[in-house]
């Protein structure tokens, strides 16, 4: 079943497509940027500040699956023993916590000019704060602990104290009032953002998720190249 | 297919996670009132007896209901069933206006008149261009 993972194989794949992923990661930004801040029409109602949501609602978005991915990856790790899904919940982790915490700055940035406040302890802004701190908790595992297989049931049950955060995130402003507004965008009924603003908010989704994937790709090949060093330590 | 060992590893899994699910849920719905950020006019009408602390309501800013005489503000708070007046001198943000979502913060006088001490902008879900907008509200 986990023939996929043959080191050998994966390195390759990690030590070249970095450039690849850069390259794509540069011209959609490029574009999503241009997009959000030049061609697309500022708001009826906060006139340019929409444009922050650009910024902030990708990076909520990617924060939070690559949350979940790291508990999927982390879980099948833990059920199939198997090190290599928990060395991609590793590689994963750092930049779901750069966007997370990019996702609370911009969301500060914003509420000041149009709730007129910085900062506000409702459902889905203090949710998300606890989300990157279960992000810190995960990352600190990794570093506090010595033995491997300490750290890989401790990082999992993290991930698992985590994850019930993931749909308290997203149902939070339905199900509480909160001062952040309700989701826009809806996969079944029809979304109440103009099109002309979602489509760089979906280029601008694309370029932070191949951001988070060329770290990862980066960070995954260091620890192959970890594994390759030490050489007794087999996959 | 799989070990036995893989099976009983997957249940543990399953089982704290279910656990979890249904702990954080009680806990939740036993918070649900320090959880909520404002309150809206018609819980305030139910409300027993009025505390004394600061509390957050929201709603809809009534439509011409806004009068601004010397340095206070006042104006009404609906959700379309109840209202409740509000009184407030100090500084509004940007996005206050009629009919648009508002959150404020102070201290309940009776069950229909509450002096802030800030105003709280709340935004909705609606993103568009003054364009569309204008074709909307021609229709």
């Amino acid at each position: 079943m986990f023939k996929l993972f043959e080191p050998n194989k994966i390195f390759k794949i990690t030590s070249t497509a970095p450039k690849y992923v850069l390259f794509l990661f540069i011209i959609v930004l490029s574009i999503g940027l241009v997009e959000a801040l030049v061609i697309s029409p500022e708001d009826y109602k906060q006139s340019d500040a929409v444009r922050i949501m650009y910024v902030h609602v990708p990076a909520a978005w990617i924060s939070l699956g690559i949350f979940s991915s790291i508990t999927f990856f982390s879980i099948c790790g833990f059920v199939f023993r198997n090190k290599n899904f928990f060395l991609i919940s590793k590689s994963l982790a750092s930049s779901g916590l750069v966007f997370n915490i990019v996702a609370l700055v911009t969301g500060s940035i914003w509420g000041k000019p149009t709730w007129g406040t910085w900062w506000a302890w409702d459902a889905r802004i203090t949710s998300m704060l606890i989300l990157a701190l279960f992000y810190l908790m995960y990352l600190i595992v990794w570093r506090i602990y010595d033995k491997e297989e300490k750290v890989y049931k401790i990082s999992t049950f993290v991930t698992i104290l985590g994850i019930i955060n993931v749909p308290i995130i997203k149902y939070s402003v339905d199900w509480w009032n909160t001062l952040h507004q309700p989701a826009s965008i809806n996969i079944l009924s029809k979304s109440s953002i103009h099109s002309s603003m979602l489509y760089p908010l979906l280029l601008m989704t694309a370029a932070f998720a191949l951001f988070s994937l060329l770290i990862f790709l980066m960070k995954y090949n260091t620890e192959l190249i970890k594994i390759k060093n030490k050489g007794l330590d087999r996959l | 297919m799989y070990g036995r060992k893989v099976k009983l590893r997957f249940l543990f899994i399953l089982v704290i996670l279910i656990t979890l699910i249904v702990t954080t849920f009680l806990i939740l719905k036993s918070l649900r009132e320090n959880v909520v950020y404002f309150q809206s006019p018609s819980e305030i009408k139910l409300l027993t007896e009025i505390d004394k602390s600061k509390i957050r309501i929201g709603g809809m800013v009534k439509k011409n209901s806004i009068s601004i005489n010397s340095n206070e503000v006042s104006f009404i708070i609906s959700d379309f069933k109840n209202e409740i007046n509000v009184t407030y001198s100090g500084a509004l943000p940007n996005l206050f206006a009629e009919e648009k979502g508002v959150v404020a913060e102070g201290f309940l006088k009776d069950r229909n008149f509450f002096s802030a001490t800030k105003i709280l902008a709340k935004h909705d879900e609606n993103y568009m261009p003054p364009e569309v907008k204008e074709a909307l509200g021609e229709k």
